[in-house]
């Protein structure tokens, strides 16, 4: 069976960064008083160039985690470095999200991505996509890409350095009680959409929040998000690497940040 | 939003104005900043250009300032190049003999309409304790630290960044 999903035209000249400029005042309300985000070590990302930004992801399809960084980057580089986010292609069908093309969200595929790392832009991509977004709230400070490899081929491909972002807070904005990944596969779901999920969770203001497909009001969960030392993939596990090594590594890294940012929590939400 | 904060720094005019100019010292007195780098050959006088952050709120603001208004030991002023659209300027006016009156005003705007505007407003309180707090430890600083041992600390530190940037050439 055909997908569901229509044609997405590779929409890079979608980006426009006076519109980004006039969107952060609205992101910085949220991300300074909802979500009282702390975005650290943003020196460390490469000042120009192409770069591999790959963050572990949370929140369901809200992503308050991609809200904060993308204004921490944008502030912080300006709105004018290139920047691109990738995503599934489900969302940037949604009517209501035409602003994600302004502010340079692309479909998410080994095409686009080498095609803005080719044009210099900086490009985050969360590798576990809607898998680890609908992870349960309890697995919260665990970074889960489903052994999804993708990523590192990409920046070995283009000899960028790979800079892991790790965030947390994003999984207490609801209750996320499954996957729903039975669900999803007794309706078809994958080959209609490209839905391996289909997400059950208590959430604002529908109290059960089947698929999550209209969001849902997040909780003012805190969101801290730390930027690790960019790693030169080739210097780091040669011309020709072990990807499965290489994987454990790098997610190895991502995990054990993410550990030691659970265990500075003191209390779910308020951090 | 215009932003103004003032004290009065119980030194010479000439002494202030040499803190001040001095891009080194910045992230020392400087609430919130997170960074401040020289951008290009020019470290001072009209043209020159800084990098700078400062945190408000979630996220480090900033952008490329340069310098077009320099008077020593009376007046700097600079504006945003890129980044946030802001203004600043450090104004300072003898007193009393050996004092000086040390005034800070920075005006900024952010985009956005009535969100912008909400904005600028929400910021307006943390940008100006951070504004105070760096003038108040600009005077402890300037009042309480020997103008010996800090222009040997100055010293010391320029040579530390040339062996930074020579170590970074390498």
């Amino acid at each position: 069976m055909n997908s569901l999903l229509p044609t997405i035209r590779d929409d890079f000249e979608s980006r426009d960064p006076d519109f980004i400029r006039q969107f952060l005042p609205i992101l910085w309300l949220l991300a300074s008083f909802w979500y009282r985000a702390e975005v650290r070590g943003l020196e460390k990302i490469p000042a120009e160039g192409p770069v591999l930004l790959v963050g572990n992801h949370s929140g369901g399809n809200m992503t308050p985690d991609t809200a904060a960084f993308v204004l921490a980057f944008s502030a912080y580089f300006g709105a004018e470095r290139p920047f691109y986010q990738l995503a599934h292609s489900l969302v940037l069908t949604m009517p209501g999200l035409w602003w994600l093309r302004a502010f340079g969200t692309v479909v998410a595929s080994p095409e686009n991505a080498d095609k803005a790392l080719r044009k210099g832009a900086a490009l985050l991509v969360y590798p576990g996509g809607d898998y680890e977004v609908h992870r349960p709230t309890w697995e919260s400070a665990k970074v889960d890409f489903d052994g999804r490899k993708g990523f590192l081929r990409v920046a070995h491909r283009d000899h960028v350095p790979l800079v892991p972002v790790v965030s947390i807070g994003g999984q207490e904005t609801a209750l996320f009680l499954s996957r729903g990944q039975r669900l999803a596969k007794g309706l078809r779901l994958d080959r209609l959409f490209r839905l391996k999920v289909l997400p059950i969770s208590l959430a604002l203001p529908w109290g059960l929040n089947i698929g999550d497909m209209l969001g849902h009001i997040p909780l003012p969960a805190k969101i801290t998000i730390q930027v690790l030392d960019p790693i030169d993939l080739r210097a780091r596990f040669g011309a020709k690497p072990d990807w499965s090594a290489a994987y454990r590594s790098i997610i190895g890294q991502m995990q054990r940040t993410l550990t030691q940012l659970q265990s500075e929590r003191r209390l779910p939400i308020v951090g | 939003m215009r932003v103004a904060v003032h004290t009065e720094i119980a030194a010479p005019r000439q002494r202030v104005w040499d803190y001040i100019v001095d891009p080194d010292r910045h992230l020392e007195f400087m609430e919130g900043m997170t960074r401040w780098e020289v951008d290009g050959r020019k470290r001072t006088g009209v043209g020159a250009r800084f990098a700078m952050r400062m945190r408000v709120g979630s996220v480090e603001l900033g952008g490329l300032i340069e310098i077009v208004e320099f008077d020593p030991p009376c007046d700097m002023a600079w504006t945003s190049v890129t980044g946030v659209d802001h203004r600043g300027r450090w104004r300072l006016r003898p007193r009393n003999g050996d004092c000086a009156d040390v005034e800070l005003r920075v005006t900024y705007h952010a985009p956005g309409g009535i969100l912008g505007s909400i904005a600028d407003l929400v910021a307006w309180p943390i940008v100006r304790g951070h504004l105070q707090r760096s003038l108040a430890e600009l005077k402890h600083r300037i009042e309480t630290l020997p103008a010996v041992r800090s222009e040997a600390a100055a010293g010391k530190r320029r040579h530390h960044t040339q062996g930074v940037a020579k170590a970074r050439r390498r």
